[in-house]
């Protein structure tokens, strides 16, 4: 499997304090990866590094086959390029239906000018139909995304997500605040994403991470502490210490 | 007629000259030798009986010199002596001017009073002074030199070295040999003094220093044919077509002086063509051709030829004509070396200025530094605090200064009043702030720009509500008297009281605010809610009074700004939208959530502002133009202030 | 979503439905064309107030839509009414120049009528040179051009280096604000090369037509409706399809549509320039209506107003816009023009002229406060659309507005 993201001792400071220290982490092309970590390691900020929020103070972040820095693109260069990112909050478009929400995100041409004339589809509507039924909201399309219950919105976040057709997902904290049968139904789509393409799921659940059944890798202060299976870091001297011993 | 009779008289007295001088003083005996031209009463041929005078010696002269110019100086027609004389009972009281005693009181038909005219009194005067720069009162000496400095002349030099040596007072003293030296610089026949003087008063900052020193290097542009004529003092040779003097003027001053003949110009073409049509054709063109200036030449070249008007005078002839002349700027003064040490010493002087002029302007930036930093510490707390912005804010301000024209007119001590106002305007505006808080922005947190609109409602029904109640004209606002003047430190760097102690207010708010954010459970409060509101709220702290005292004390910082802002502009229900843009650019560019971040942002648009206006003295309209569109520029390079808070706490 | 665009968005028909009714029925009533019952000085009134609608339509667009308030359209509007008041200063002096000049004995040349021109136009400002931005002054269409090149490109240079720079909020509120301050200001100074605080004036008259004031003012009249109809059309079509998602996207989470890919920053510019061009076309057409125009109408104050009038309308819905404009802008007509009878109190009377702007400015906090849908929510109710209160509803258009989140502060 070829490398798809390649992140390498990339650190990052605000105001002195070290958010990244000197971190490096891969990931190929169809691999589930979930990254955990106690609070203020760094997680949230790897995403910012990643996606072009944050500039990083030193390293380097190559993209793809041809290793394309991603660190010279705005934010919406590299979500074009392959890279999809759900927030932590379920952000979507709340006074805005949800079909409206997945046509928004289906990949099309994104400059101003084709989306001026832009005009869906028999095609893009069936396409948004299908996303719909997969993420379960189906029978919700023309319903105002405002009006959707919590784990609904999550749902839908992936599934604008997942129309972007992105080659890399980054997902923060997917099950935060989700009932039990909303968390199974959430790692079913994850993994069925993850055939696909790379995901990297961020989580404090063990349980869900469990479920997801991936390549652990756990951050503290900044850089990787442990890499592997979930038991493997699990059985970890350091991250016992720092993280789950606590 | 009188003067007949005088004059008759004068031929009889003159019999009796003799024993007229054995019998009087030695002053009269000064006057009856010139007695004639002291009666022809003519400025040209004044001068010698004044000298005189003047020159006599005698202790007397002074009170003549004066009684004569201040026409009280009287001839008796019976004898022909000079007298003081006074109105009195009866007619005049002649006063002797040797023995200083009354001799008599004489009708006035006996008399005659001699009148000297404006001019003569001028060289009187000029004759007075060096009796006035001895006066044992130090006060007519200072006068006397400030005459002196105020109307220099040639005359007054010599007068002038004469007095130093005796003069006692030390200050006097100094300005008499000051002032010597620039009359020497001015008027002294040696060239070789004046360079002197001017190597002495090189580098002063004096405005009468350069009053003296400019005269000299006043030039005047002149035409000669040929070569410029031996013994002019050049300051430069000017080409024709240069920046300095352009072809057209070149030529007109040879018209000027009659050295060319005058330009045809297009308005002349019109009128010689207009005055020349005979049948709807001017020099074989049709009128209705005459639309563009090559065909109008055309016929008046035609009409030159045939000798009805002045020939037309090519641009290939004007050039022709200004070769044959040389142009020049010559100094009025012939001598080349005091020229040249005068330009010498005014660079000297120019750096000298240049640099306290820096100075002044670095003063003046400050100044109005404070003022931003006052008109926006308010500002800058609510914006930074409650991250809402207050459209109102400049409303405060006018209201503070509106409380201190109010409190003036209760209280008549200006002092007093503004002792009282201060406070005053700060609880005042404080309670409107405390309301507008409760009433509005409470209501519209995390919806910032409603917040600012519906600040901008209550900003317009304040302003227009003052205008209702205090009318449109300007109240003033007077500083009490201790206030008024500057500080001075030399000619060029001077700064008003009233500016310093907005200065040293400014300080002093800053002083308040570091105080109460960093020593007092307010302040704590408060940066507790800037930096997490639910966390603090949930130990216990109330956000809701918090935000409203740190709404209120911004508020009442406004109005304090506006009572500062009212001592040296008018108060107006303008007031405050005046100054409302500035103090928003000062928290934008110094950055949001911090106090020496407004510190920053106030100094820099001050001293940006006063640099534009300097760079650009003739327009402030353009100065502030250029100021905006630099913030705009500034806020590329740093969106979020000069000191802006980073990292994740700065949000998105 | 197949549908055609009128049957989605049944309001504009509507809207030009009324808008046509109106302007035939004030086309009957005028007295350039009609009964004569409306004065041509109150057609002057309604054609300005329509284009006072036309860039309400613009503001709406901007912040109602995209989310940025700006502070500063009015600037376009001006710079759009000077544009055009440049053509019909120097055409009308042109033409009075060659009267004066065809009564002197030689036909004038080209540079006598120019200077001629110059000494009418800049007399007052004591020059007559024609600055180089009167180049074109001479060509009405070179002019037209320049209503909608130079207002637009102002926009997008200033827009480009404000979303360049991610200013937003309440800082580029204050960022426009400042661009149209000293807009104003170096217009105000007489070397700016547009006559200082004298401003453009005759421009009722149009040069070279000899119809009187009443018929002109129809033909305003009617060129003002016609440009409400088709810049709401426009507005409509914008805002309808995926282009109006993004937008409204953008306004409701930048950085949400900026991860999906979208550049937001194209998207504010493409919109800024957009209503600025609108705001110029709108601008063109009042100021001849108007008859002068100096800097005094671009000052910020005119820039705000435009906010409150599009607020006390309801932003986020066009009609909303053009009601608040027509509304607030004719009430304020009336109230100071001393119509609005005096309210005696005993004590105290209250003169509208002195007060009326009090009451603005209260109303207005009120709307901000108690109304956020403005004016245009009463539809909601009228046609029974309230919707029911549920999560997501939307309380106006800033960032994080929404009542979900706002309660998660």
């Amino acid at each position: 499997m070829s490398t798809l993201l390649e992140v390498s001792g990339v650190s990052v400071s605000f105001d002195g304090f070290r958010a990244i220290n000197n971190l490096s982490f891969r990931i190929a092309d169809a691999e589930m990866r979930a990254v955990i970590g106690p609070n203020g390691a760094g997680k949230t900020t790897f995403m910012d590094i990643v996606t072009g929020k944050t500039k990083p103070d030193e390293g380097r972040v190559l993209w793809g086959e041809k290793s394309v820095s991603l660190l010279k693109m705005s934010e919406a260069k590299i979500a074009q390029a392959g890279v999809g990112r759900k927030f932590q909050k379920p952000t979507v478009f709340e006074d805005q239906s949800v079909q409206e929400n997945l046509l928004m995100a289906l990949k099309k041409p994104r400059g101003w000018l084709p989306v001026l004339s832009y005009r869906p589809s028999e095609e893009d509507l069936a396409k948004v139909a299908t996303l719909a039924d997969d993420i379960g909201l189906g029978d919700a399309l023309l319903r105002k995304s405002g009006e959707l219950s919590h784990g609904q919105k999550q749902w839908l976040e992936i599934g604008i997500l997942l129309a972007q057709e992105p080659r890399l997902l980054l997902v923060d904290e997917p099950a935060a605040g989700m009932t039990p049968e909303e968390r199974e139904k959430t790692t079913d789509i994850l993994v069925e994403a993850a055939k696909t393409r790379a995901v990297v799921v961020v989580e404090h659940d063990m349980e869900f991470v469990r479920r997801l059944n991936c390549k652990v890798t756990v951050l503290h202060e900044g850089s990787v502490l442990a890499e592997g299976s979930l038991d493997h870091v699990t059985s970890n001297q350091d991250v016992i210490d720092v993280y789950l011993g606590r | 007629m009188t003067r007949l009779i005088a004059a008759t008289l004068a031929l009889l007295l003159t019999c009796v000259s003799a024993f007229a001088q054995d019998a009087t003083g030695p002053i009269q005996q000064v006057l009856q030798e010139h007695r004639d031209t002291i009666l022809k009463s003519s400025r040209t041929t004044i001068g010698p009986a004044i000298d005189a005078v003047a020159d006599s010696g005698l202790p007397q002269a002074q009170a003549v010199l004066e009684a004569w110019s201040d026409k009280n100086m009287w001839l008796r027609e019976a004898d022909g002596l000079f007298f003081r004389a006074e109105k009195a009972e009866g007619g005049y009281a002649l006063t002797d001017f040797d023995s200083g005693e009354v001799v008599g009181v004489v009708d006035k038909d006996a008399l005659d009073q001699i009148k000297p005219n404006s001019g003569i009194r001028a060289l009187i005067g000029t004759a007075l002074v060096q009796f006035q720069l001895k006066d044992p009162d130090p006060r007519r000496r200072q006068d006397a030199l400030t005459s002196i400095s105020r109307d220099p002349d040639q005359a007054l030099l010599k007068p002038l070295r004469n007095s130093i040596e005796m003069e006692t007072d030390a200050t006097l003293k100094a300005q008499k040999l000051r002032l010597e030296r620039l009359l020497t610089i001015g008027y002294d026949a040696d060239p070789d003094a004046r360079v002197q003087a001017m190597a002495d008063m090189s580098g002063d900052l004096g405005v009468d220093v350069r009053a003296t020193l400019n005269p000299l290097v006043a030039t005047r542009r002149t035409v000669a044919q040929g070569g410029v004529p031996e013994g002019t003092n050049v300051a430069a040779i000017l080409k024709p077509g240069s920046d300095a003097l352009s072809k057209v003027a070149a030529y007109d001053m040879l018209v000027a002086a009659d050295l060319a003949p005058p330009r045809v110009t297009d308005a002349a073409i019109r009128a010689a063509l207009e005055a020349n049509i005979t049948d709807g054709r001017v020099g074989g063109v049709a009128v209705q051709q005459l639309n563009t200036d090559a065909a109008r030449r055309t016929a008046y070249i035609t009409l030159a030829e045939a000798g009805t008007v002045p020939p037309f005078i090519s641009e290939d002839e004007v050039q022709a004509t200004l070769d044959e002349f040389t142009f020049y700027d010559a100094y009025f003064d012939p001598s080349a070396q005091v020229t040249d040490a005068a330009n010498d010493a005014l660079n000297a002087i120019k750096l000298k200025v240049g640099m306290n002029q820096a100075a002044d302007l670095t003063l003046d930036a400050l100044s109005l530094a404070s003022i931003y930093f006052l008109a926006a510490i308010g500002l800058a707390i609510t914006f930074g605090v409650m991250g809402v912005i207050n459209m109102a804010h400049g409303e405060f301000i006018m209201m503070g200064a509106y409380t201190g024209y109010v409190v003036q007119q209760v209280i008549p001590n200006h002092t007093v009043s503004i002792l009282v106002a201060i406070p005053l305007a700060f609880a005042v505006t404080f309670a409107a702030g405390v309301a507008m808080e409760r009433l509005v922005i409470r209501w519209l947190y995390n919806r910032p720009l409603e917040t600012l609109l519906a600040t901008f409602g209550i900003s317009i029904a304040l302003q227009q509500l003052a205008k209702n109640i205090f009318g449109t004209q300007a109240r003033p606002l007077t500083s009490p008297a201790w206030l008024d003047g500057a500080l001075t430190l030399n000619d060029v760097v001077s700064i008003s009281y009233i500016r310093i102690a907005i200065f040293f207010l400014a300080l002093f708010f800053l002083a308040v605010f570091l105080f109460i954010m960093k020593r007092t459970r307010l302040g704590l409060e408060t940066r507790a809610v800037t930096q997490n509101p639910r966390m603090a709220a949930s130990m216990g702290i109330n956000p809701g009074r918090v935000n409203m005292l740190t709404f209120g004390l911004g508020s009442g910082i406004a109005g304090v700004a506006g009572v500062a802002i009212g001592l040296f502009a008018k108060v107006t229900s303008e007031l405050g939208s005046d100054y409302i843009v500035q103090s928003f650019m000062t928290v934008v560019v110094g950055g949001v959530g911090n106090i020496w971040g407004t510190l920053a942002g106030a100094t820099m648009i001050g001293f940006l502002q006063k640099g534009i206006e300097w760079g650009n003295p003739s327009n402030t309209l353009a100065a502030q133009t250029y100021m905006i569109v630099f913030i705009i520029i500034f806020i590329q390079f740093r969106p979020r202030g000069i000191i802006a808070l980073k990292g994740r706490a700065a949000g998105d | 979503m197949n549908r055609s665009f009128v049957a989605r968005n049944p309001s504009v028909l509507i809207f030009l439905a009324l808008l046509a009714l109106f302007t035939l029925g004030v086309t009957i009533l005028s007295e350039g064309f009609g009964v004569g019952m409306v004065s041509t000085s109150f057609v002057k009134t309604l054609g300005k107030t329509l284009c006072l609608c036309l860039v309400a339509v613009a503001m709406d667009l901007i912040w109602g839509y995209a989310g940025i308030l700006s502070l500063g359209h009015f600037a376009f509007f001006g710079l759009g009414g000077y544009m055009i008041g440049m053509w019909l200063m120097y055409e009308r002096t042109r033409l009075i120049v060659v009267d004066a000049l065809a009564q002197g004995q030689l036909p004038p040349t080209p540079q006598e009528v120019v200077d001629g021109i110059g000494n009418q136009i800049f007399g007052v400002v004591g020059s007559s040179d024609f600055p180089v931005i009167w180049s074109f002054a001479d060509s009405l269409t070179l002019q037209l051009a320049m209503v909608v090149l130079v207002p637009g490109l102002l926009a997008l240079v200033f827009g480009w280096l404000a979303f360049r720079s991610r200013v937003t909020g309440v800082y580029l509120s204050i960022l426009t604000q400042a661009m149209t301050l000293a807009l104003a200001l170096y217009l105000f100074q007489n070397d700016s090369g547009l006559r200082g605080n004298n401003g453009l004036s005759g421009l009722q008259n149009l040069p070279g037509v000899n119809a009187s004031q009443d018929v002109v003012s129809m033909w305003f009249f009617w060129a003002s409706a016609l440009a409400l109809g088709l810049g709401y059309l426009l507005a409509a079509w914008v805002v309808s399809g995926k282009f109006g998602s993004v937008i409204r996207g953008i306004r409701d989470n930048e950085a949400r549509v900026r991860f999906l890919g979208y550049s937001v920053e194209a998207y504010k510019l493409a919109m800024f320039t957009l209503t600025a061009c609108i705001a110029a076309i709108a601008g063109a057409l009042y100021y001849p209506q108007a008859g002068i125009i100096n800097p005094a109408e671009i000052a910020p104050i005119a820039s705000i107003y435009l906010a409150v009038w599009v607020a006390i309308g309801g932003r986020g819905r066009l009609y909303g816009a053009v009601i608040g404009a027509a509304v607030v802008s004719l009430l304020s007509t009336w109230f100071t023009g001393g119509q609005a009878p005096d309210v005696p109190l005993g004590f105290y009377t209250i003169k509208w002229v002195d007060w009326w702007l009090v009451l603005l400015g209260l109303s207005f906090v009120g709307v901000t406060l108690f109304a956020p849908q403005g004016i245009g929510g009463l539809f909601d109710l009228i046609s029974d659309r309230l919707r029911p209160n549920r999560h997501g509803a939307d309380l106006g258009p800033d960032q994080g507005s929404l009542r979900e989140k706002e309660a998660q502060q």
